[in-house]
């Protein structure tokens, strides 16, 4: 069998195994919350036949051994339960917070890469001049601040201040969008996202950036790009046509593994601009022991980040013809 | 052993002196140590109590003469808190960045030496470790574990070893390799000493980059973590300082005396851990130099 084929199977049962670890370890936290076994889904406030209808699908009157095994199936299925606080089934809870949180990832994640993958090249080709070390200062800056005080200043400043954007939410108080696609054809959105998606950009920038820059130096180190520079091809040309090709593609693979990361680290972004997300549901979930919630959100942030590491590895061990596939004797 | 760790100091010592970034970055932890061991003596007035002139309640207070940065919405003089904040967060840091020194070397170290079996199950604990979100992990277990900062160093501690597992495992591959591993194998050494005798002195200044690049991470953490009100509500750190001021509206009074200073404390702690990251950076990739 192909060597690519062998690793995409091994690598696939790799995240199987993982998912099914963390979903285990889950399952026992959960457990141990202080309370009856029958806290982590039943809140007394559910009606009776709500109760009943849980303790059924959840087995809770079963064995712990047979309550794992009916959660892992449940699980397999999506069904995560009952919200305690908004007395819905979790999934219909999580359904409606996740597309901001993807219009929120995906509006920064992208401008960061673009800004970042520019940014790194510019940087590289600067190597060695007074401008390279006040852009790595500046990159340092965006890394090493809080993510959530970056956007209390942006929001002092650009909406209570200077009252130009709104300061949280996704649309102005009284307003409620019909349906997804108005709200995306919505400038009102545009407006709403602004703030939170720089925050979010600001944080995400580095890593590109500094990843760029570093793969640029490594590559124009390469003969091929030695040669044309050599030749007399002008260095713009160099930069872009030479070079930057080849340093794209681990930018681009992080860039998978940032989505995963985003999707946990917007926790806070999403908190301080009041954004209706994923994010800003776990903490809800969390402070006010909603369980079922908390450990919904908590599992699909998961199985995206596995995912995406996933995606991440295949990307870059498959379709880079020079990376010999790992496989130690 | 002891002159293991001579060696170690010695090495960081010239290495200090030969990276000016490197030495900014342990200029400002020196700094914040010293105001961390002078805080009752540089704070003017107890962080926690509320301020009053005169029978007054002195709330918020511009910054002035008698108030430094001026006082929050509860009469507390903000500059105190602020130089009492060091505290928590260097706690914070340095037994974060232990923890994950020793567990992330000593997983590194197994992995790397032994190979299969070992190796396969510690790293799949790797994989399972970066499969998890890092900062909804540590308010989900402080939510439920309870507020207590020792509950967020060990929530830290329990993923941010991750990094360093890896990165010290794909060294203890090359190292293992060298002729001078082969020798002690071939003279009888056990694998006890070659491994902490022969290797690890090897691999430590990695193992201390990515200790002080975990500490940045885990005062970070903490702050993020304090600011979504799961912090430890007896200790006054930065990240408590910031959500105090946020939930109070400071933002919206435009009060910048309050919620500027503790996010660039944050900011300049976390970039010497960075400073002194990149600095070895340019040791541990010689490439970069050539340039």
């Amino acid at each position: 069998m192909n060597l690519k084929w062998k690793y995409l199977i091994k690598r696939t049962g790799q995240m199987i195994l993982t998912m099914w670890i963390i979903s285990t370890v889950l399952f026992f936290i959960f457990r141990l919350m202080p309370g009856n076994p029958l806290v982590a889904y039943i809140n007394p406030t559910f009606t009776e036949k709500q109760q009943e209808i849980l303790m059924e699908q959840f087995g809770l009157n079963k064995p712990l051994w047979m309550q794992y095994f009916i959660y892992l199936k449940n699980l397999l299925q999506g069904k995560l339960g009952q919200s305690f606080f908004f007395k819905e089934p979790v999934t219909n809870v999580i359904a409606k917070v996740l597309p901001n949180t993807i219009y929120l990832m995906l509006t920064s994640l992208i401008m960061a890469y673009v800004i970042g993958i520019i940014g790194g090249i510019f940087l590289a080709w600067k190597r060695g001049e007074t401008i390279e070390t006040y852009g790595l200062v500046f990159t340092l800056f965006t890394r090493s601040a809080p993510q959530f005080w970056v956007g209390m200043l942006l929001l002092a400043v650009f909406s209570f201040q200077l009252d130009i954007f709104p300061s949280g939410g996704v649309a102005s108080a009284g307003i409620v969008y019909g349906s997804e696609l108005e709200k995306l054809f919505s400038l009102q959105f545009y407006k709403h996202l602004f703030l939170p998606a720089l925050t979010l950009t600001i944080y995400l920038l580095g890593l590109p950036l500094l990843l760029m820059r570093s793969n640029m130096l490594d590559v124009m180190d390469e003969a091929y790009v030695q040669m044309a520079k050599m030749r007399g091809v002008n260095k713009i040309r160099v930069m872009f046509k030479y070079a930057a090709r080849n340093a794209f593609l681990p930018v681009i693979t992080a860039m998978a593994v940032g989505i995963g990361y985003a999707m946990g680290g917007n926790v806070v972004i999403e908190k301080i601009f009041s954004w209706p997300g994923l994010g800003r549901l776990l903490v809800k979930a969390v402070s006010t022991s909603d369980y079922p919630l908390a450990q919904g959100a908590f599992i699909l942030i998961a199985a995206i980040i596995i995912f995406m590491n996933f995606i991440a590895d295949i990307f870059y061990n498959i379709l880079d013809p020079r990376v010999n596939i790992e496989d130690r004797k | 052993m002891l002159n293991v760790l001579k060696n170690v100091i010695k090495r960081t010592y010239k290495f200090l002196l030969n990276d000016k970034f490197a030495l900014a970055g342990a200029l400002i932890y020196i700094f914040f140590i010293i105001i961390a061991i002078l805080a009752p003596y540089i704070a003017p007035f107890n962080p926690y109590k509320m301020q009053t002139v005169e029978g007054q309640f002195m709330m918020n207070k511009s910054p002035g003469d008698r108030f430094l940065l001026g006082t929050t919405d509860m009469g507390r003089d903000i500059f105190s808190q602020l130089v009492y904040g060091v505290r928590p967060a260097l706690l914070v840091g340095f037994t974060a960045a232990f923890f994950v020194v020793i567990i992330g070397t000593l997983v590194g170290l197994l992995a790397g030496y032994y190979g299969g079996k070992v190796d396969s199950v510690l790293m799949r604990l790797t994989d399972v470790a970066f499969g998890i979100p890092f900062i909804p992990f540590v308010i989900v277990l402080v939510g439920f574990l309870g507020p207590n900062i020792w509950n967020i160093v060990m929530a830290m501690a329990l993923l941010l070893w991750r990094n360093t597992a890896r990165v010290i495992r794909s060294q203890v591959l090359t190292v293992r390799e060298r002729s001078f591993v082969e020798a002690a194998k071939v003279s009888g050494a056990s694998d006890f000493r070659i491994i902490f005798i022969y290797i690890a002195p090897n691999i430590l200044p990695l193992s201390f980059l990515y200790g002080s690049l975990a500490m940045g991470w885990a005062i970070l953490t903490e702050a993020s973590v304090s600011f979504l009100g799961f912090g430890d509500p007896d200790v006054i750190s930065w990240g408590y300082m910031l959500n105090d001021a946020y939930i109070s509206q400071a933002l919206t009074r435009g009060a910048y005396h309050w919620f500027v200073p503790p996010g660039i404390c944050i900011m300049l702690i976390v970039m010497a851990g960075f400073f002194i990251g990149r600095g070895s950076e340019e040791i541990l990739h010689p490439k970069l130099k050539e340039y």
